[in-house]
């Protein structure tokens, strides 16, 4: 972000960066920076909190009238406390044990296939209340995202479609099958911490074990693509 | 939480040890008082329309985000999986304000606010972005932008 300010302020267009990591903005000193002490994915403080994004904006816009530069300041407010909130969350609908690192492919398959169904009614009204969905950039259904991430793993590795399976067409499908989970999970009123769901999400459902399973398979692949989707563009850092 | 010491230790250190590019000089534009002034937001969270094709690893194009652009069209499709999209799925204004870019407009605290609006996938080096970055920016001056919100992600 800091490297595009100097681009675009050296090209004439006055530039504010939000900074979400300062020890990177105090090394490339952009013209001006406030920075945010919100967690990484929120630069702009948790969701539906309308009047702490106003601030926070209007606190980076009014950097503009510094005389000079480089400025860098802190935002002097914390992300609200919701941990009293959310003590109310539990997960949606009531799973069987996940399946398990164990668990043969085809039961795998089965045990996902009934998550997603017993999540929809959640989804669906998390789509109805926000009107939008973030699902849908593999261009798949949810029900054909999860075809997509199992047919590496089926017995014939040599099936039809597994030629279609590239390394960024199941990085794109595994995203949507976590933003069906994700959002469904946040779909009951009140609030919930990321770090709440992304444990259930990883913890409790069968849809983990699915792309921990793919993490596995293409652990040692001969494709480079693969090894990286393996290592990096699975699981997060946090939950390896 | 985003302070390096608040994050899992693998990530902190990576973070952490990710090379940035210093500059001798910071570049530094004037400009009429913020009232009088329009605003784009650059977001670097891999924002693009429902459909278009998706950012991949290395990408340093941008993509287009028409301020006409109905919120249910922008998705994400940025690579990294180490950052949280339950702020983004529940409320777009967490990583694209433009709403309250919009209202701020309407208070008068801002002039106006830009037709459009871009995002760059912020995975990408910075060195590799810059080309495209200048390329781009007579498109925002021609846009009549004098003041860039850089939003990471």
């Amino acid at each position: 972000m800091s490297g595009l300010a100097h681009v675009f302020e050296a090209a004439g267009i006055p530039t504010i960066v939000v900074s979400l990591i300062r020890e990177h903005t105090v090394k490339m000193r952009p013209p001006r920076a406030l920075w945010v002490p919100f967690e990484l994915g929120r630069p702009f403080g948790p969701p539906d909190q309308p009047a702490l994004q106003t601030r926070v904006l209007e606190h980076a816009l009014r950097l503009l009238a510094a005389p000079s530069g480089p400025v860098l300041e802190d935002f002097p407010e914390e992300a609200p406390h919701s941990a009293s909130a959310e003590t109310g969350w539990t997960c949606p609908v009531l799973f069987r044990a996940p399946a398990t690192a164990g668990t043969q492919q085809d039961a795998l398959r089965l045990a996902v296939r009934r998550e997603i169904a017993m999540l929809r009614p959640w989804y669906e009204r998390a789509l109805a209340v926000r009107g939008r969905t973030s699902v849908g950039v593999s261009g798949l259904s949810i029900d054909d995202v999860l075809e997509h991430l199992c047919v590496p793993l089926l017995a014939a590795s040599s099936a039809p479609n597994a030629a279609a399976c590239t390394a960024d067409s199941l990085r794109l499908a595994a995203e949507d099958l976590k933003a069906y989970f994700t959002e469904a999970a946040t779909a009951q009123p009140g609030t919930v911490s990321s770090a709440t769901v992304l444990h259930w999400f990883w913890h409790d459902t069968s849809g983990s074990t699915l792309l921990r399973a793919l993490q596995a398979h293409f652990a040692d692949s001969e494709d480079p693509t693969l090894r990286l989707l393996s290592a990096l563009l699975l699981v997060p850092r946090s939950q390896a | 939480m985003a302070r390096l010491t608040d994050l899992p230790p693998s990530l902190a250190h990576h973070l952490a040890d990710l090379e940035c590019p210093t500059h001798d000089t910071t570049p530094w534009v004037n400009g009429p008082p913020l009232s009088g002034r329009r605003v784009a937001i650059v977001s670097t969270a891999g924002l693009q329309r429902r459909g278009e094709p998706t950012f991949d690893l290395g990408d340093s194009g941008y993509r287009i985000l028409d301020g006409d652009l109905p919120a249910s069209d922008i998705v994400m499709s940025h690579i990294s999986t180490n950052f949280d999209r339950t702020g983004f799925q529940q409320d777009l204004n967490v990583v694209f304000p433009l709403d309250r870019l919009r209202e701020l407009a309407a208070r008068g605290v801002i002039g106006s606010v830009a037709r459009f609006h871009y995002s760059f996938m912020g995975a990408t080096t910075p060195e590799a972005m810059a080309p495209t970055a200048r390329a781009l920016a007579p498109l925002l001056q021609r846009d009549g932008v004098d003041a860039l919100l850089l939003a990471p992600v």
